[in-house]
Protein backbone atom coordinates (compact mmCIF):
# COMPACT_ATOMS: atom_id res chain seq x y z
CA UNK A 1 0.00 0.00 0.00
CA UNK A 2 1.83 3.03 -1.27
CA UNK A 3 -0.25 5.79 0.30
CA UNK A 4 2.10 8.50 -0.99
CA UNK A 5 0.86 7.72 -4.50
CA UNK A 6 -2.70 8.76 -3.69
CA UNK A 7 -1.92 11.97 -1.82
CA UNK A 8 -4.05 14.02 -4.24
CA UNK A 9 -7.13 11.94 -3.53
CA UNK A 10 -6.53 12.02 0.22
CA UNK A 11 -6.14 15.79 0.08
CA UNK A 12 -9.42 16.24 -1.82
CA UNK A 13 -11.26 13.91 0.54
CA UNK A 14 -9.98 15.90 3.53
CA UNK A 15 -11.18 19.12 1.89
CA UNK A 16 -14.62 17.60 1.35
CA UNK A 17 -14.86 16.52 4.99
CA UNK A 18 -13.65 19.97 6.01
CA UNK A 19 -16.51 21.53 4.02
CA UNK A 20 -19.09 19.32 5.73
CA UNK A 21 -17.75 19.98 9.22
CA UNK A 22 -17.40 23.73 8.72
CA UNK A 23 -20.94 23.86 7.37
CA UNK A 24 -22.18 22.28 10.59
CA UNK A 25 -19.96 24.38 12.82
CA UNK A 26 -20.66 27.82 11.34
CA UNK A 27 -23.70 29.74 12.60
CA UNK A 28 -26.78 29.40 10.44
CA UNK A 29 -26.92 32.96 9.11
CA UNK A 30 -23.20 33.13 8.39
CA UNK A 31 -22.19 33.25 4.72
CA UNK A 32 -20.58 30.05 3.44
CA UNK A 33 -18.25 31.96 1.14
CA UNK A 34 -15.35 31.46 3.55
CA UNK A 35 -15.48 27.68 3.00
CA UNK A 36 -15.32 28.27 -0.73
CA UNK A 37 -12.38 30.62 -0.26
CA UNK A 38 -10.41 28.05 1.71
CA UNK A 39 -11.13 25.32 -0.85
CA UNK A 40 -10.17 27.54 -3.78
CA UNK A 41 -6.92 28.58 -2.11
CA UNK A 42 -5.85 25.07 -1.10
CA UNK A 43 -6.74 23.50 -4.44
CA UNK A 44 -4.85 26.19 -6.35
CA UNK A 45 -1.78 25.55 -4.22
CA UNK A 46 -2.15 21.81 -4.83
CA UNK A 47 -2.32 22.24 -8.62
CA UNK A 48 0.94 24.17 -8.46
CA UNK A 49 2.48 21.42 -6.30
CA UNK A 50 1.31 18.75 -8.75
CA UNK A 51 3.73 20.04 -11.38
CA UNK A 52 6.51 18.47 -9.28
CA UNK A 53 4.84 15.03 -9.55
CA UNK A 54 5.43 14.64 -13.28
CA UNK A 55 8.08 12.16 -14.28
CA UNK A 56 10.56 14.39 -16.14
CA UNK A 57 11.73 13.85 -19.70
CA UNK A 58 15.24 12.84 -18.56
CA UNK A 59 13.97 9.73 -16.73
CA UNK A 60 11.73 8.73 -19.64
CA UNK A 61 14.66 9.06 -22.05
CA UNK A 62 16.58 6.51 -19.94
CA UNK A 63 13.76 4.01 -20.39
CA UNK A 64 12.10 4.52 -17.02
CA UNK A 65 8.41 5.39 -16.64
CA UNK A 66 8.26 6.65 -13.06
CA UNK A 67 4.76 5.20 -12.79
CA UNK A 68 3.60 4.54 -9.25
CA UNK A 69 0.95 2.02 -8.24
CA UNK A 70 -1.37 1.77 -5.29
CA UNK A 71 -2.71 -1.54 -4.00
CA UNK A 72 -1.26 -3.99 -6.50
CA UNK A 73 -1.83 -2.32 -9.90
CA UNK A 74 -5.39 -1.36 -9.04
CA UNK A 75 -4.60 2.29 -9.11
CA UNK A 76 -2.00 3.84 -11.35
CA UNK A 77 -0.43 7.27 -11.00
CA UNK A 78 1.37 8.22 -14.20
CA UNK A 79 1.88 11.50 -16.07
CA UNK A 80 -1.38 10.89 -17.93
CA UNK A 81 -3.47 10.70 -14.77
CA UNK A 82 -1.62 13.61 -13.16
CA UNK A 83 -2.43 15.79 -16.15
CA UNK A 84 -6.12 14.92 -16.04
CA UNK A 85 -6.26 15.47 -12.28
CA UNK A 86 -4.81 18.93 -12.77
CA UNK A 87 -7.45 19.58 -15.42
CA UNK A 88 -10.28 18.54 -13.09
CA UNK A 89 -8.96 20.61 -10.21
CA UNK A 90 -8.51 23.68 -12.43
CA UNK A 91 -12.09 23.26 -13.67
CA UNK A 92 -13.43 22.96 -10.11
CA UNK A 93 -11.45 25.93 -8.85
CA UNK A 94 -12.72 28.18 -11.65
CA UNK A 95 -16.28 26.96 -11.15
CA UNK A 96 -16.18 27.73 -7.45
CA UNK A 97 -14.59 31.10 -8.14
CA UNK A 98 -17.33 32.35 -10.44
CA UNK A 99 -20.15 30.74 -8.49
CA UNK A 100 -19.46 32.23 -5.03
CA UNK A 101 -22.13 34.91 -5.59
CA UNK A 102 -24.50 32.64 -7.48
CA UNK A 103 -24.57 30.15 -4.63
CA UNK A 104 -25.34 32.74 -2.00
CA UNK A 105 -28.27 34.09 -3.99
CA UNK A 106 -29.74 31.05 -5.72
CA UNK A 107 -29.10 27.89 -3.71
CA UNK A 108 -30.58 27.07 -0.34
CA UNK A 109 -28.00 24.59 0.95
CA UNK A 110 -24.59 26.16 0.44
CA UNK A 111 -22.21 24.08 2.54
CA UNK A 112 -23.39 20.82 0.96
CA UNK A 113 -22.72 22.29 -2.45
CA UNK A 114 -18.99 22.54 -1.70
CA UNK A 115 -18.84 19.11 -0.07
CA UNK A 116 -20.58 17.45 -3.03
CA UNK A 117 -18.39 19.31 -5.50
CA UNK A 118 -15.38 17.85 -3.68
CA UNK A 119 -16.76 14.29 -3.81
CA UNK A 120 -17.48 14.74 -7.52
CA UNK A 121 -13.90 15.93 -7.99
CA UNK A 122 -12.65 12.93 -6.02
CA UNK A 123 -14.63 10.63 -8.30
CA UNK A 124 -13.08 12.23 -11.38
CA UNK A 125 -9.57 11.83 -9.96
CA UNK A 126 -10.24 8.16 -9.18
CA UNK A 127 -11.48 7.70 -12.76
CA UNK A 128 -8.33 9.19 -14.25
CA UNK A 129 -6.17 6.75 -12.27
CA UNK A 130 -8.36 3.66 -12.36
CA UNK A 131 -6.58 0.59 -13.65
CA UNK A 132 -9.29 -1.99 -13.18
CA UNK A 133 -13.01 -2.05 -13.74
CA UNK A 134 -13.81 -2.12 -10.03
CA UNK A 135 -11.98 1.16 -9.39
CA UNK A 136 -13.33 2.70 -12.58
CA UNK A 137 -16.87 1.76 -11.58
CA UNK A 138 -16.52 3.23 -8.10
CA UNK A 139 -15.01 6.44 -9.45
CA UNK A 140 -17.71 6.79 -12.06
CA UNK A 141 -20.49 6.31 -9.54
CA UNK A 142 -18.91 8.61 -6.97
CA UNK A 143 -18.85 11.30 -9.64
CA UNK A 144 -22.31 10.75 -11.13
CA UNK A 145 -24.13 10.28 -7.82
CA UNK A 146 -22.67 13.57 -6.59
CA UNK A 147 -23.84 15.17 -9.82
CA UNK A 148 -27.39 13.78 -9.47
CA UNK A 149 -27.72 15.73 -6.23
CA UNK A 150 -25.96 18.84 -7.53
CA UNK A 151 -28.15 18.99 -10.64
CA UNK A 152 -31.23 19.01 -8.40
CA UNK A 153 -29.77 21.59 -6.03
CA UNK A 154 -31.80 24.58 -7.28
CA UNK A 155 -34.81 23.95 -5.07
CA UNK A 156 -36.70 27.06 -6.20
CA UNK A 157 -36.91 25.78 -9.78
CA UNK A 158 -39.10 22.96 -11.07
CA UNK A 159 -36.72 22.40 -13.96
CA UNK A 160 -33.92 21.47 -11.59
CA UNK A 161 -35.63 18.43 -10.07
CA UNK A 162 -36.94 17.41 -13.49
CA UNK A 163 -33.39 17.51 -14.87
CA UNK A 164 -32.08 15.57 -11.89
CA UNK A 165 -34.58 12.70 -12.20
CA UNK A 166 -33.98 12.45 -15.94
CA UNK A 167 -30.23 12.34 -15.33
CA UNK A 168 -30.68 9.75 -12.58
CA UNK A 169 -32.83 7.38 -14.62
CA UNK A 170 -30.70 7.51 -17.75
CA UNK A 171 -27.51 7.45 -15.70
CA UNK A 172 -28.47 4.42 -13.63
CA UNK A 173 -29.71 2.46 -16.66
CA UNK A 174 -26.40 3.16 -18.41
CA UNK A 175 -24.58 2.09 -15.24
CA UNK A 176 -26.51 -1.17 -15.24
CA UNK A 177 -25.68 -1.77 -18.92
CA UNK A 178 -22.01 -1.06 -18.30
CA UNK A 179 -21.92 -3.31 -15.23
CA UNK A 180 -23.54 -6.11 -17.20
CA UNK A 181 -20.81 -5.68 -19.78
CA UNK A 182 -18.14 -5.75 -17.09
CA UNK A 183 -19.61 -8.96 -15.66
CA UNK A 184 -19.48 -10.62 -19.09
CA UNK A 185 -15.89 -9.50 -19.61
CA UNK A 186 -15.04 -10.81 -16.16
CA UNK A 187 -16.67 -14.11 -16.98
CA UNK A 188 -14.73 -14.44 -20.23
CA UNK A 189 -11.30 -13.43 -18.94
CA UNK A 190 -11.52 -14.17 -15.22
CA UNK A 191 -10.19 -10.76 -14.26
CA UNK A 192 -11.26 -7.14 -14.08
CA UNK A 193 -7.74 -5.74 -14.16
CA UNK A 194 -6.70 -3.84 -17.29
CA UNK A 195 -3.14 -5.21 -17.52
CA UNK A 196 -4.29 -8.83 -17.12
CA UNK A 197 -7.01 -8.33 -19.69
CA UNK A 198 -4.55 -6.94 -22.21
CA UNK A 199 -4.03 -9.46 -25.04
CA UNK A 200 -6.18 -12.09 -23.34
CA UNK A 201 -7.50 -14.17 -26.26
CA UNK A 202 -10.66 -15.03 -24.27
CA UNK A 203 -11.85 -11.47 -24.95
CA UNK A 204 -12.66 -12.60 -28.47
CA UNK A 205 -15.20 -15.15 -27.25
CA UNK A 206 -18.88 -14.34 -27.62
CA UNK A 207 -19.24 -13.25 -23.99
CA UNK A 208 -16.11 -11.11 -24.16
CA UNK A 209 -17.19 -9.30 -27.32
CA UNK A 210 -20.72 -8.70 -26.04
CA UNK A 211 -19.32 -7.47 -22.73
CA UNK A 212 -16.85 -5.09 -24.37
CA UNK A 213 -19.62 -3.70 -26.56
CA UNK A 214 -21.87 -3.08 -23.55
CA UNK A 215 -19.04 -1.37 -21.67
CA UNK A 216 -18.50 0.91 -24.67
CA UNK A 217 -22.22 1.73 -24.83
CA UNK A 218 -22.14 2.62 -21.14
CA UNK A 219 -19.32 5.03 -21.83
CA UNK A 220 -21.16 6.54 -24.80
CA UNK A 221 -24.07 7.34 -22.47
CA UNK A 222 -21.74 9.06 -20.04
CA UNK A 223 -20.01 11.02 -22.81
CA UNK A 224 -23.42 11.86 -24.36
CA UNK A 225 -22.38 10.64 -27.78
CA UNK A 226 -25.22 10.73 -30.33
CA UNK A 227 -27.39 8.47 -30.38
CA UNK A 228 -27.02 8.15 -26.58
CA UNK A 229 -27.30 11.88 -25.94
CA UNK A 230 -30.99 12.53 -25.26
CA UNK A 231 -30.50 13.26 -21.57
CA UNK A 232 -27.83 15.93 -22.04
CA UNK A 233 -29.85 18.99 -23.23
CA UNK A 234 -32.51 18.69 -20.51
CA UNK A 235 -29.96 18.12 -17.76
CA UNK A 236 -27.75 20.98 -18.91
CA UNK A 237 -30.70 23.35 -19.06
CA UNK A 238 -32.23 22.44 -15.71
CA UNK A 239 -29.06 22.25 -13.62
CA UNK A 240 -27.70 25.29 -11.77
CA UNK A 241 -25.32 27.02 -14.22
CA UNK A 242 -22.04 26.29 -12.35
CA UNK A 243 -23.00 22.61 -12.30
CA UNK A 244 -23.74 22.72 -16.01
CA UNK A 245 -20.23 24.05 -16.44
CA UNK A 246 -18.80 21.22 -14.34
CA UNK A 247 -20.78 18.64 -16.32
CA UNK A 248 -19.47 20.04 -19.59
CA UNK A 249 -15.83 20.32 -18.51
CA UNK A 250 -15.13 17.86 -15.71
CA UNK A 251 -17.56 15.04 -16.21
CA UNK A 252 -16.87 14.85 -19.93
CA UNK A 253 -13.09 15.00 -19.55
CA UNK A 254 -13.21 12.31 -16.86
CA UNK A 255 -15.24 10.10 -19.17
CA UNK A 256 -12.72 10.66 -21.95
CA UNK A 257 -9.80 9.90 -19.62
CA UNK A 258 -11.13 6.52 -18.51
CA UNK A 259 -12.47 5.72 -21.98
CA UNK A 260 -9.00 6.14 -23.50
CA UNK A 261 -7.49 3.93 -20.82
CA UNK A 262 -10.10 1.22 -21.35
CA UNK A 263 -9.79 1.39 -25.11
CA UNK A 264 -5.98 1.43 -25.33
CA UNK A 265 -4.98 -0.60 -22.26
CA UNK A 266 -7.78 -3.08 -21.55
CA UNK A 267 -9.14 -3.76 -25.04
CA UNK A 268 -6.35 -2.79 -27.45
CA UNK A 269 -7.12 -5.58 -29.92
CA UNK A 270 -10.89 -5.18 -29.88
CA UNK A 271 -10.36 -1.44 -29.87
CA UNK A 272 -8.58 -1.75 -33.19
CA UNK A 273 -11.83 -2.96 -34.75
CA UNK A 274 -13.77 -0.27 -32.91
CA UNK A 275 -11.85 2.66 -34.39
CA UNK A 276 -13.85 2.91 -37.67
CA UNK A 277 -17.09 2.80 -35.66
CA UNK A 278 -15.77 5.50 -33.37
CA UNK A 279 -14.89 7.58 -36.45
CA UNK A 280 -18.47 7.35 -37.70
CA UNK A 281 -19.87 8.15 -34.25
CA UNK A 282 -17.64 11.18 -33.89
CA UNK A 283 -18.74 12.43 -37.32
CA UNK A 284 -22.39 11.97 -36.27
CA UNK A 285 -21.67 13.87 -33.07
CA UNK A 286 -20.06 16.77 -34.90
CA UNK A 287 -22.84 17.00 -37.49
CA UNK A 288 -25.80 16.37 -35.19
CA UNK A 289 -24.56 18.47 -32.28
CA UNK A 290 -23.82 21.49 -34.42
CA UNK A 291 -27.01 21.31 -36.50
CA UNK A 292 -29.27 20.90 -33.47
CA UNK A 293 -27.51 23.70 -31.62
CA UNK A 294 -28.60 26.16 -34.31
CA UNK A 295 -32.30 25.99 -33.53
CA UNK A 296 -32.10 26.35 -29.73
CA UNK A 297 -33.58 29.37 -27.99
CA UNK A 298 -31.90 28.82 -24.62
CA UNK A 299 -28.17 29.52 -24.40
CA UNK A 300 -27.57 26.73 -21.86
CA UNK A 301 -29.35 24.25 -24.12
CA UNK A 302 -27.36 25.52 -27.07
CA UNK A 303 -24.16 24.94 -25.10
CA UNK A 304 -25.37 21.41 -24.31
CA UNK A 305 -25.60 20.58 -28.01
CA UNK A 306 -22.33 22.35 -28.61
CA UNK A 307 -20.74 20.18 -25.92
CA UNK A 308 -22.01 17.11 -27.79
CA UNK A 309 -20.20 18.45 -30.83
CA UNK A 310 -17.08 19.10 -28.74
CA UNK A 311 -17.17 15.47 -27.57
CA UNK A 312 -17.18 14.59 -31.26
CA UNK A 313 -14.06 16.70 -31.86
CA UNK A 314 -12.29 15.02 -28.95
CA UNK A 315 -13.25 11.59 -30.27
CA UNK A 316 -11.50 12.51 -33.50
CA UNK A 317 -8.28 12.44 -31.49
CA UNK A 318 -9.21 9.09 -29.92
CA UNK A 319 -9.81 7.63 -33.39
CA UNK A 320 -6.28 8.42 -34.50
CA UNK A 321 -5.07 6.19 -31.61
CA UNK A 322 -1.47 7.33 -31.55
CA UNK A 323 0.83 9.68 -29.70
CA UNK A 324 -0.28 12.78 -31.60
CA UNK A 325 -3.97 11.99 -31.19
CA UNK A 326 -3.78 11.48 -27.43
CA UNK A 327 -1.78 14.62 -27.02
CA UNK A 328 -4.36 16.54 -29.06
CA UNK A 329 -7.24 15.21 -26.95
CA UNK A 330 -5.56 16.31 -23.74
CA UNK A 331 -4.64 19.70 -25.18
CA UNK A 332 -8.20 20.22 -26.39
CA UNK A 333 -9.67 19.10 -23.06
CA UNK A 334 -7.60 21.68 -21.20
CA UNK A 335 -8.46 24.63 -23.39
CA UNK A 336 -12.10 23.56 -23.52
CA UNK A 337 -12.07 24.08 -19.74
CA UNK A 338 -10.96 27.68 -20.15
CA UNK A 339 -13.48 28.38 -22.91
CA UNK A 340 -16.30 26.93 -20.82
CA UNK A 341 -15.34 28.90 -17.73
CA UNK A 342 -15.63 32.14 -19.68
CA UNK A 343 -18.97 31.28 -21.22
CA UNK A 344 -20.59 29.91 -18.08
CA UNK A 345 -19.27 32.68 -15.82
CA UNK A 346 -21.16 35.19 -17.98
CA UNK A 347 -24.18 32.93 -18.22
CA UNK A 348 -24.47 32.32 -14.47
CA UNK A 349 -24.37 36.08 -13.98
CA UNK A 350 -27.25 36.49 -16.41
CA UNK A 351 -29.24 33.70 -14.80
CA UNK A 352 -28.67 35.14 -11.36
CA UNK A 353 -29.84 38.65 -12.32
CA UNK A 354 -32.45 38.03 -14.99
CA UNK A 355 -33.92 34.72 -13.88
CA UNK A 356 -33.28 32.59 -16.98
CA UNK A 357 -30.74 32.05 -19.71
CA UNK A 358 -32.45 32.35 -23.10
CA UNK A 359 -31.45 34.69 -25.91
CA UNK A 360 -33.85 37.39 -24.66
CA UNK A 361 -32.19 37.42 -21.25
CA UNK A 362 -28.71 38.00 -22.68
CA UNK A 363 -29.89 40.78 -25.01
CA UNK A 364 -27.99 43.99 -24.37
CA UNK A 365 -25.49 42.37 -22.02
CA UNK A 366 -22.74 44.41 -23.68
CA UNK A 367 -24.23 47.54 -22.12
CA UNK A 368 -24.95 46.21 -18.65
CA UNK A 369 -21.81 44.08 -18.22
CA UNK A 370 -19.30 44.88 -20.98
CA UNK A 371 -16.46 42.77 -19.55
CA UNK A 372 -18.61 39.67 -19.30
CA UNK A 373 -19.99 40.14 -22.81
CA UNK A 374 -16.46 40.36 -24.20
CA UNK A 375 -15.36 37.31 -22.21
CA UNK A 376 -18.32 35.30 -23.46
CA UNK A 377 -17.68 36.27 -27.09
CA UNK A 378 -14.00 35.32 -26.98
CA UNK A 379 -14.77 32.03 -25.21
CA UNK A 380 -17.39 31.08 -27.78
CA UNK A 381 -15.00 31.94 -30.62
CA UNK A 382 -12.45 29.67 -28.99
CA UNK A 383 -15.01 26.84 -28.98
CA UNK A 384 -15.58 27.48 -32.68
CA UNK A 385 -11.84 27.37 -33.32
CA UNK A 386 -11.19 30.87 -34.66
CA UNK A 387 -7.54 32.01 -34.52
CA UNK A 388 -5.84 33.47 -32.46
CA UNK A 389 -7.75 31.70 -29.69
CA UNK A 390 -6.62 28.40 -28.23
CA UNK A 391 -9.47 26.53 -29.90
CA UNK A 392 -7.72 26.95 -33.24
CA UNK A 393 -4.49 25.40 -31.98
CA UNK A 394 -6.44 22.54 -30.41
CA UNK A 395 -8.38 21.74 -33.56
CA UNK A 396 -5.21 21.98 -35.62
CA UNK A 397 -3.56 19.30 -33.43
CA UNK A 398 -6.67 17.08 -33.56
CA UNK A 399 -7.17 17.22 -37.32
CA UNK A 400 -3.47 16.85 -38.19
CA UNK A 401 -3.31 13.75 -36.02
CA UNK A 402 -6.30 12.12 -37.66
CA UNK A 403 -5.27 13.04 -41.22
CA UNK A 404 -1.92 11.35 -40.60
CA UNK A 405 -3.84 8.17 -39.78
CA UNK A 406 -5.67 8.30 -43.11
CA UNK A 407 -9.06 9.61 -42.01
CA UNK A 408 -9.13 12.60 -44.33
CA UNK A 409 -12.92 12.62 -44.56
CA UNK A 410 -13.26 12.91 -40.78
CA UNK A 411 -11.08 16.02 -40.68
CA UNK A 412 -13.11 17.40 -43.58
CA UNK A 413 -16.39 16.92 -41.66
CA UNK A 414 -14.75 18.57 -38.67
CA UNK A 415 -13.70 21.62 -40.68
CA UNK A 416 -17.12 22.12 -42.26
CA UNK A 417 -18.90 21.72 -38.94
CA UNK A 418 -16.56 24.17 -37.21
CA UNK A 419 -17.53 26.74 -39.82
CA UNK A 420 -21.23 26.06 -39.26
CA UNK A 421 -20.79 26.36 -35.50
CA UNK A 422 -19.53 29.95 -35.92
CA UNK A 423 -23.07 30.88 -36.97
CA UNK A 424 -24.78 30.03 -33.71
CA UNK A 425 -21.90 31.18 -31.53
CA UNK A 426 -22.06 34.57 -33.22
CA UNK A 427 -25.83 34.69 -32.69
CA UNK A 428 -25.07 34.93 -28.98
CA UNK A 429 -22.68 37.80 -29.70
CA UNK A 430 -25.33 39.46 -31.86
CA UNK A 431 -27.90 39.24 -29.06
CA UNK A 432 -25.44 40.68 -26.57
CA UNK A 433 -24.13 43.54 -28.72
CA UNK A 434 -26.82 44.55 -31.19
CA UNK A 435 -30.15 43.78 -29.58
CA UNK A 436 -31.75 46.08 -27.09
CA UNK A 437 -32.43 44.64 -23.68
CA UNK A 438 -32.27 45.54 -20.03
CA UNK A 439 -29.67 48.34 -19.83
CA UNK A 440 -29.30 48.34 -16.08
CA UNK A 441 -25.65 47.79 -15.10
CA UNK A 442 -24.98 44.47 -13.37
CA UNK A 443 -22.63 44.50 -10.40
CA UNK A 444 -20.06 41.75 -10.84
CA UNK A 445 -18.17 40.34 -7.89
CA UNK A 446 -14.39 40.45 -7.96
CA UNK A 447 -14.10 36.67 -7.88
CA UNK A 448 -16.34 36.14 -10.90
CA UNK A 449 -14.53 38.86 -12.80
CA UNK A 450 -11.16 37.29 -11.92
CA UNK A 451 -12.29 33.84 -13.07
CA UNK A 452 -13.61 35.18 -16.36
CA UNK A 453 -10.62 37.37 -17.14
CA UNK A 454 -8.04 34.70 -16.23
CA UNK A 455 -9.81 32.14 -18.39
CA UNK A 456 -9.87 34.49 -21.38
CA UNK A 457 -6.21 35.37 -20.90
CA UNK A 458 -5.40 31.65 -20.82
CA UNK A 459 -7.48 31.08 -23.96
CA UNK A 460 -5.55 33.72 -25.87
CA UNK A 461 -2.20 32.80 -24.36
CA UNK A 462 -2.48 29.14 -25.35
CA UNK A 463 -3.67 30.26 -28.77
CA UNK A 464 -0.61 32.33 -29.61
CA UNK A 465 1.89 30.37 -27.52
CA UNK A 466 0.80 26.75 -27.06
CA UNK A 467 4.33 25.51 -26.43
CA UNK A 468 4.29 25.02 -22.64
CA UNK A 469 0.94 23.24 -22.56
CA UNK A 470 1.97 21.12 -25.54
CA UNK A 471 5.14 20.06 -23.70
CA UNK A 472 3.15 18.85 -20.70
CA UNK A 473 0.65 16.97 -22.87
CA UNK A 474 3.58 15.41 -24.74
CA UNK A 475 5.02 14.19 -21.47
CA UNK A 476 1.65 12.82 -20.39
CA UNK A 477 0.86 10.90 -23.55
CA UNK A 478 4.42 9.65 -23.97
CA UNK A 479 4.54 7.73 -20.69
CA UNK A 480 1.06 6.39 -21.33
CA UNK A 481 2.08 4.70 -24.56
CA UNK A 482 5.27 3.13 -23.19
CA UNK B 1 -30.52 -31.87 -12.89
CA UNK B 2 -27.81 -29.74 -11.33
CA UNK B 3 -27.86 -25.98 -11.53
CA UNK B 4 -24.88 -24.78 -13.56
CA UNK B 5 -23.41 -21.60 -14.95
CA UNK B 6 -25.80 -21.43 -17.90
CA UNK B 7 -28.89 -21.50 -15.71
CA UNK B 8 -27.60 -18.60 -13.64
CA UNK B 9 -26.67 -16.60 -16.73
CA UNK B 10 -30.10 -17.23 -18.26
CA UNK B 11 -31.80 -16.12 -15.05
CA UNK B 12 -29.67 -12.98 -14.97
CA UNK B 13 -30.37 -12.18 -18.62
CA UNK B 14 -34.11 -12.59 -18.04
CA UNK B 15 -34.03 -10.39 -14.95
CA UNK B 16 -32.07 -7.75 -16.86
CA UNK B 17 -34.58 -7.80 -19.71
CA UNK B 18 -37.54 -7.59 -17.33
CA UNK B 19 -35.91 -4.66 -15.55
CA UNK B 20 -35.24 -2.86 -18.84
CA UNK B 21 -38.85 -3.46 -19.90
CA UNK B 22 -40.01 -2.00 -16.60
CA UNK B 23 -37.87 1.11 -17.04
CA UNK B 24 -39.15 1.67 -20.57
CA UNK B 25 -42.84 0.90 -20.03
CA UNK B 26 -43.67 2.17 -16.53
CA UNK B 27 -44.71 5.77 -16.04
CA UNK B 28 -44.38 6.00 -12.27
CA UNK B 29 -40.93 7.07 -11.02
CA UNK B 30 -40.95 4.54 -8.17
CA UNK B 31 -41.76 1.72 -10.59
CA UNK B 32 -38.94 2.87 -12.88
CA UNK B 33 -36.54 2.79 -9.95
CA UNK B 34 -37.67 -0.77 -9.21
CA UNK B 35 -36.82 -1.65 -12.81
CA UNK B 36 -33.36 -0.16 -12.38
CA UNK B 37 -32.90 -2.18 -9.21
CA UNK B 38 -33.81 -5.37 -11.08
CA UNK B 39 -31.21 -4.61 -13.75
CA UNK B 40 -28.51 -4.05 -11.13
CA UNK B 41 -29.42 -7.26 -9.31
CA UNK B 42 -29.23 -9.21 -12.56
CA UNK B 43 -25.63 -8.05 -12.82
CA UNK B 44 -24.96 -9.25 -9.27
CA UNK B 45 -26.19 -12.75 -10.13
CA UNK B 46 -23.85 -12.73 -13.13
CA UNK B 47 -20.83 -11.78 -11.05
CA UNK B 48 -21.47 -14.33 -8.33
CA UNK B 49 -22.18 -17.09 -10.85
CA UNK B 50 -18.98 -16.40 -12.79
CA UNK B 51 -17.02 -16.32 -9.56
CA UNK B 52 -18.49 -19.64 -8.45
CA UNK B 53 -18.44 -21.65 -11.68
CA UNK B 54 -15.36 -20.50 -13.58
CA UNK B 55 -11.82 -21.34 -12.49
CA UNK B 56 -10.74 -18.01 -11.01
CA UNK B 57 -8.41 -17.80 -8.08
CA UNK B 58 -9.77 -14.82 -6.17
CA UNK B 59 -13.08 -13.36 -5.04
CA UNK B 60 -13.13 -10.33 -7.35
CA UNK B 61 -16.60 -11.17 -8.65
CA UNK B 62 -18.15 -11.24 -5.20
CA UNK B 63 -16.26 -8.08 -4.31
CA UNK B 64 -17.79 -6.34 -7.31
CA UNK B 65 -21.21 -7.46 -6.09
CA UNK B 66 -20.72 -5.84 -2.71
CA UNK B 67 -19.83 -2.53 -4.37
CA UNK B 68 -22.63 -2.82 -6.92
CA UNK B 69 -25.21 -3.34 -4.17
CA UNK B 70 -23.94 -0.30 -2.28
CA UNK B 71 -23.99 1.91 -5.35
CA UNK B 72 -27.44 0.67 -6.34
CA UNK B 73 -28.84 1.54 -2.94
CA UNK B 74 -27.31 5.02 -3.07
CA UNK B 75 -28.80 5.60 -6.50
CA UNK B 76 -32.28 4.48 -5.48
CA UNK B 77 -32.14 6.53 -2.28
CA UNK B 78 -31.45 9.67 -4.31
CA UNK B 79 -34.13 8.67 -6.80
CA UNK B 80 -36.76 8.38 -4.07
CA UNK B 81 -35.74 11.72 -2.58
CA UNK B 82 -36.07 13.34 -6.01
CA UNK B 83 -39.45 11.67 -6.53
CA UNK B 84 -40.59 13.20 -3.25
CA UNK B 85 -39.48 16.65 -4.40
CA UNK B 86 -41.18 16.26 -7.75
CA UNK B 87 -44.36 15.24 -5.96
CA UNK B 88 -44.11 18.40 -3.86
CA UNK B 89 -43.64 20.52 -6.99
CA UNK B 90 -46.36 19.01 -9.18
CA UNK B 91 -48.57 16.67 -7.11
CA UNK B 92 -47.72 13.79 -9.45
CA UNK B 93 -44.80 11.45 -10.09
CA UNK B 94 -45.84 10.46 -13.59
CA UNK B 95 -42.82 10.89 -15.87
CA UNK B 96 -44.99 11.86 -18.84
CA UNK B 97 -45.78 15.13 -17.09
CA UNK B 98 -42.12 16.06 -16.71
CA UNK B 99 -42.09 18.07 -19.92
CA UNK B 100 -41.10 21.59 -18.89
CA UNK B 101 -37.98 21.52 -21.05
CA UNK B 102 -38.21 20.85 -24.76
CA UNK B 103 -36.35 21.65 -27.94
Amino acid sequence: MNFAAINTEIFILVLGLFAIIMDLALPKDESRKAIGGVLIFSLTAWVAYMFTMYTPQSIIADGGTGTRYFNDMMYVVDNYSIFFKQLFIVATVFTMLFSLEYMQNVLRYKGEFYALLMTALLGMCVLASANDFLTAFIGLELMTISFYILVGARISSKNSSEAAIKYLIVGSVSTAVMLYGISLVYGATGTVQFYDMLRNPALFSAAGLAGATMVMIGFFFKLSVIPFHMWAPDVYQGAPTPITAMLAMGSKAAGIAVFMRVLYVAFPLIGFYWLPILAVLSAICMIGGNIMAIRQTDVKRMLAYSSIAQAGYMMVGIVSADFAGMKAVMFYGMLYVFANVGAFAALSLVEQHRGNSDYKAIAGLAKSAPVMAAVMTISLLSMAGIPPTAGFAGKLYLFTAVVNQGYLWLAFVGFIMSMISVYYYLQVAKAMYLEVGDDEPIVISGAARAAAVISVLATILFGVWPEKLAEITNLASFTFLQ
Amino acid sequence: MTIGLNHCLLLAAMLFAIGLYGVLSKRNIIAILMGVELMLNAVNINFVAFNRFTPVSDLTGQLMTVFAITVGVAEVAIGVALAYRIYNDRQTINVDELDNMKG
